[in-house]
């Protein structure tokens, strides 16, 4: 599951640094962005993620014409939610980004994604939990890696609620 | 304005509150640029009712975007070669999140000046929310 084009658009870069709280023009101004070391605009270093956009499968988003997990008219738009739905489920364990160089605006990137490893743990809160790996790479649009993301997801056999 | 190994030291740090009183709204908003619609982040009703949480909670890669700043801020643009985090307790609408970041190794690597960070968030209940570790290029 991965993209097999990721285009990425300054407009785009912009609208997710907002939303992750950044002001940094590198991210919004050309003119700055083009006089500063950077020479352009570059993508905070956690806009790979914003690839699941170009994902055609990416399975967190709503597809046309297709029943949804989230609420509509009930609570659930579909009789089984994902992740267990009686309690417990996926949750994001931890991640990390390895640069060759930073994601520029008009990069074209394609998305590799390669198999990770899988392993069990008791937990202190959630019952047991089931880690899984998952790697991809992105290449830009002279084949050259520019990034790797590893994401290790958790699945728990109890709802967490601390924090 | 980039850091010079010559004048940081192991130890340094800086601290940034990365959001003051999280809005349901900015966690929408990351949901729409990032792409991971989850209804757990953005939808109250599914997340209580058929999740079993209390609310919906942030995306964890909302607080690594946010976190990202108190390195970013500091080592200037497109330095950071590596990047990573461990996620610890959910962050909640409500929240609001100070990020640390401290030098733990400033060295030469084929050329190439590196530093080190350590990175940890808290809420304000002093809960950390987050921990990771940074790596960026710096001048001599």
């Amino acid at each position: 599951m991965a993209a097999d084009r990721f285009p990425v658009e300054a407009s785009h870069i912009m609208m997710f640094a907002r939303s992750i709280g950044d002001p940094n023009p590198i991210y919004s101004d050309e003119e700055y962005a083009k006089k500063s070391e950077a020479g352009g605009i570059i993508a905070p270093p956690t806009f790979p993620q914003a690839s699941a956009q170009f994902d055609p499968d990416y399975f967190l988003r709503p597809k046309i014409g297709e029943p949804w997990f989230g609420s509509g008219k009930n609570a659930t738009g579909v009789t089984a939610a994902p992740g267990g739905g009686g309690g417990g489920g996926g949750l994001h364990a931890s991640q990390k980004f390895e640069f060759k160089r930073p994601i520029r605006a008009g990069d074209v990137l394609t998305v590799k994604a390669k198999p990770g490893n899988t392993w069990e743990k008791e937990g202190k809160k959630g019952g047991k939990l089931l880690f899984s790996e998952h790697i991809q790479e992105f290449f830009d649009q002279k084949g050259e890696l520019v990034v790797t993301v590893t994401m290790v997801g958790v699945q728990t056999s109890k709802v967490v609620t601390e924090g | 304005m980039a850091l010079k190994a010559s004048t940081l030291k192991v130890g340094d740090s800086k601290t940034l509150v990365v959001v003051d009183d999280l809005t349901r709204t900015q966690i929408v908003m990351y949901a729409g640029a990032g792409g991971d619609y989850n209804p757990l982040h953005t939808d109250d009703k599914f997340t209580k009712e058929i999740a079993g949480y209390p609310g919906v909670f942030a995306h964890g890669m909302l607080t690594m975007g946010m976190t990202g700043r108190v390195v970013t801020d500091w080592v200037g643009d497109g330095r950071i070669t590596m990047y990573e985090v461990q996620f610890r307790v959910q962050v909640w609408p409500g929240d609001t999140l100070t990020a640390t970041a401290t030098v733990t190794n400033v060295y030469n690597e084929g050329g190439q000046d590196y530093a080190d960070f350590d990175i940890v968030t808290l809420n304000q209940k002093d809960e950390t929310v987050l921990i990771g570790k940074a790596t960026a290029k710096i001048d001599a």
